[in-house]
């Protein structure tokens, strides 16, 4: 399987990269080496490290920083953009109705027992209108590419989708390893998402808060896998971070504890999973949310961000209903395509899947991370078997897909330059003043040959994504 | 700003302070270490660093036997120890992790920095010279992270959190060390003085880098009552107990201005303050120098406690 080069296209350097190349060719391997290690001690001395769970030895680590950019043309990026937006409108939507109404049960887009039986829909939300009617405010929305115009969406990510911080990251050590080329190439810069994230969370304050709101970033502790990203972007908005011990609720109010006493807070931008957030709606042993805070959501005294509940639109098994829920909601045919993707809770699907196993990908509905998967080809006979077992027993946790050729970037590795796959996410902002989005998004790379699994806690790295004005 | 930020920052900053004292007091044992027995080098100083270090009753618990090495290994690379050097500067680092926000870059950098280094040195095979290298290092992070601190944080709460936080702890540790010589200071040894005192004074100065100061303020040899006097009441030295409490009076004020309230940290400051203010060394002897910075160590804890209950929970 030939994978489409993003540089290199079908042989040709592609125009885009045109300066990139020439670069490329004129920059002797020393320098390249030196610059990357330049960029190694610029993350390391500033800390951009993450957490992997269940590795004792290895509580901080840095994700590798490939220094060679990936490039979208503008015309690229206005076609993502505007798919973009219409996805995460019709995810607003969906998840408005299926929390309300639920019309799109009833016309029979999507069925009943995937949304009502979802491990992920929260019945304290049914009925429940967050403040303007918002869920998602903030949506990472997983793009891979197979060729010259072939985008597909590979899954929504509408929790607490992480990674802005590297996007904003990787551009600032570019631009100090590399001004020369930021002079050759008209770059959009990626430096206003904090303002953008400001005011998408300012729009969204309930109505009963001033007209400066308070706003609070929640975060589990400095031991959850992305604290850097968290105190990173509270430091960039300018607001606090706070723990789960630092608020707490009286009269369904919200506030927290500072040195003056107590200060209402309006707007929760929280990186706790909806699990965690209330042990008195949700998980009772949680330690790291905030008791009484459902409740003062449920009055309209404070906006979560994202809401509750969201996890249903983020399934990989819902996500096969987009294209449907897209046109549902939208009235519009999808921009984005979907992955053609097999719905294993489908009795012929099933048995399609369980036949071509070896060239497929399985993935767990629910997982995340790179945890929980079998990429066919690779995989040995007795994972395949233990696979076909897992299906079999439990065909409704899995969706399949066909291994699609990603796209390859040229990719600085110990031996040179050579082509790896790579993904990209873009950081799509709802709030009640529109919809925002940061030309380009963090590109992850897999860093190992033939890999195709690009998430950090696989080993993947990340590269600066560059949107080339014209 | 919140209480755990708050918290986190003061915090951050003693223990900042702690390992920079730790760093000094085994800088000066290894130099009386090094003197003939005659000059008053023997392992008695080993003890006493334990003693200024409040580490004694902890290192018995493991140890029977304070020498240069035991003490070596237990103050500055001790993991099980939490007032080790290691350890202050795990937990400066982990305060400074928990509200890097509150940071400016280059204060991270000074500790984040540190904190990467720390964790490269062998502490097993440490030759003299290594070790005095190494005490050099951890002294330069304090510098680093003050000067960051002072060159590059707004003047807020969060600077006078952070402040009071070294003020308490640098008033704490000069009235250890004098807590733990304070016998030699008493003026009617005068008369008996002599070499071997001599060098136990300048160490003294030495632990709290005043030796040069020293001469600067008073123009004369070496005299213990004006050690006392220049660690005690001096308002030119940065580390007597008299500038520590008029920084920690200051820093308490801006909060109070700043919050438009008062509470009885900032009543407890004053009266110490005040006390320290009209004193003359010579009442200090005559009313019992033990007993004065015994009753000046309580003082300073309970203030510790006040500010906490005021502000930090």
């Amino acid at each position: 399987m030939v994978a489409f080069d993003e540089m290199h296209g079908a042989g040709e350097v592609r125009p885009a990269y045109a300066a990139l190349q020439a670069w490329l060719e004129r920059s002797p391997p020393a320098l390249m080496e030196t610059r990357r290690r330049q960029a190694e001690l610029f993350f390391r001395r500033i800390g951009i490290t993450f957490n992997v769970y269940g590795e004792a030895d290895a509580t901080e680590r840095l994700i590798p920083f490939d220094i060679i950019p990936r490039i979208l043309t503008r015309a690229e990026w206005t076609g993502l953009e505007r798919g973009l937006a219409q996805r995460v409108s019709a995810l607003n939507a969906f998840l408005a109705d299926i929390y309300g109404p639920q019309e799109c049960i009833r016309a029979g887009v999507i069925p009943d027992a995937l949304v009502n039986a979802h491990p992920n829909y929260q019945l304290l939300m049914a009925g429940l209108k967050p403040p303007h009617g918002i869920h998602v405010h903030l949506a990472g929305i997983d793009l891979v590419r197979t060729g010259e115009d072939g985008f597909y969406v590979l899954e929504d990510n509408c929790r607490t989708p992480s990674g802005v911080s590297y996007m904003l990251e990787d551009r600032e050590a570019m631009m100090r390893l590399f001004p020369e080329l930021f002079v050759q190439h008209r770059v959009a810069p990626v430096e206003t998402y904090a303002d953008s994230l400001l005011a998408t969370l300012r729009s969204v304050a309930p109505d009963t808060a001033s007209r400066d709101p308070t706003i609070v970033l929640l975060t589990p502790g400095q031991f959850n896998s992305a604290y850097y990203e968290h105190s990173f972007l509270a430091d960039k908005l300018g607001v606090e971070l706070v723990e789960g011990s630092d608020l707490f609720v009286e009269d369904d109010i919200v506030f927290m504890r500072t040195t003056v006493g107590p200060q209402r807070v309006d707007v929760v931008y929280r990186r706790i999973d909806d699990d965690f957030l209330d042990p008195l709606a949700f998980r009772p042993d949680s330690v790291v949310g905030v008791p009484g805070i459902m409740g003062a959501y449920a009055a309209g005294n404070v906006t979560l961000v994202n809401a509750p509940g969201t996890g249903v639109a983020d399934d990989k098994a819902v996500y096969t209903y987009m294209p449907e829920i897209i046109r549902f909601f939208t009235g519009d045919e999808p921009i984005l395509k979907n992955v053609p993707t097999w719905r294993c809770r489908e009795e012929d699907s099933l048995k399609y899947v369980l036949d071509n196993l070896a060239d497929l990908v399985v993935k767990e509905v629910n997982g995340s991370g790179g945890y929980g998967m079998l990429v066919g080809p690779k995989a040995s006979k007795a994972e395949l078997d233990l696979f076909r077992a897992k299906l079999r027993a439990q065909p409704d946790n899995f969706i399949a897909q066909p291994t699609l050729a990603l796209s390859t970037s040229p990719t600085f590795v110990g031996e040179g330059v050579a082509p790896r796959h790579i993904d990209l996410r873009p950081f799509v902002l709802c709030g009640a003043d529109g919809i925002r989005i940061t030309p380009g998004g963090l590109t992850r790379v897999a860093i190992k040959e033939g890999s195709l699994v690009v998430n950090s806690s696989q080993g993947g790295g990340t590269k600066d994504t560059w949107v080339l004005e014209d | 700003m919140l209480a755990r930020t708050a918290d986190s920052l003061y915090w951050c900053a003693r223990y900042i302070e702690r390992a920079d004292f730790l760093a000094r007091i085994i800088d000066a044992s290894l130099r009386m270490g090094s003197l003939p027995s005659s000059y008053g080098g023997d392992e008695s100083e080993w003890e006493s660093a334990l003693a200024s270090a409040s580490a004694r009753v902890a290192f018995y618990q493991t140890h029977d036997h304070a020498d240069e090495r035991t003490v070596c290994d237990f103050l500055v690379f001790g993991r099980n120890n939490p007032s080790s050097i290691w350890s202050c500067l795990n937990a400066a680092r982990a305060n400074a992790r928990a509200v890097r926000t509150a940071l400016t870059l280059e204060m991270w950098e000074a500790i984040n920095e540190a904190w990467n280094e720390l964790q490269r040195y062998d502490c097993d095979n440490m030759d003299r010279e290594s070790m005095a290298r190494f005490l050099e290092w951890v002294k330069r992070i304090s510098l680093l992270f003050d000067g960051a601190s002072y060159r590059t944080m707004l003047r807020n709460d969060s600077y006078w959190f952070l402040r009071l936080g070294m003020a308490i702890e640098r008033a704490d540790n000069t009235a250890r060390i004098l807590d733990v010589k304070y016998h030699l200071l008493l003026p009617e040894r005068e008369p008996v003085g002599g070499t071997l005192d001599y060098f136990q004074w300048t160490t003294i100065l030495r632990v709290v880098s005043a030796l040069t100061a020293f001469h600067w303020v008073y123009r004369t040899s070496v005299k213990p009552w004006l050690v006392a006097d220049l660690l005690i009441l001096n308002r030119q030295m940065p580390r007597s107990l008299f500038s520590c409490h008029a920084e920690i009076m200051e820093r308490l004020d801006q909060l109070a201005d700043f919050y438009g309230r008062r509470g009885p940290s900032q009543r407890m400051a004053s009266n110490t303050l005040s006390k320290l203010e009209s004193s003359r060394i010579e009442d200090l002897f005559q009313n019992g120098m033990h007993e004065f910075i015994t009753g000046f160590l309580r003082d300073n804890a309970t203030l510790g406690s006040a500010i906490a209950e005021q502000y930090l929970v």
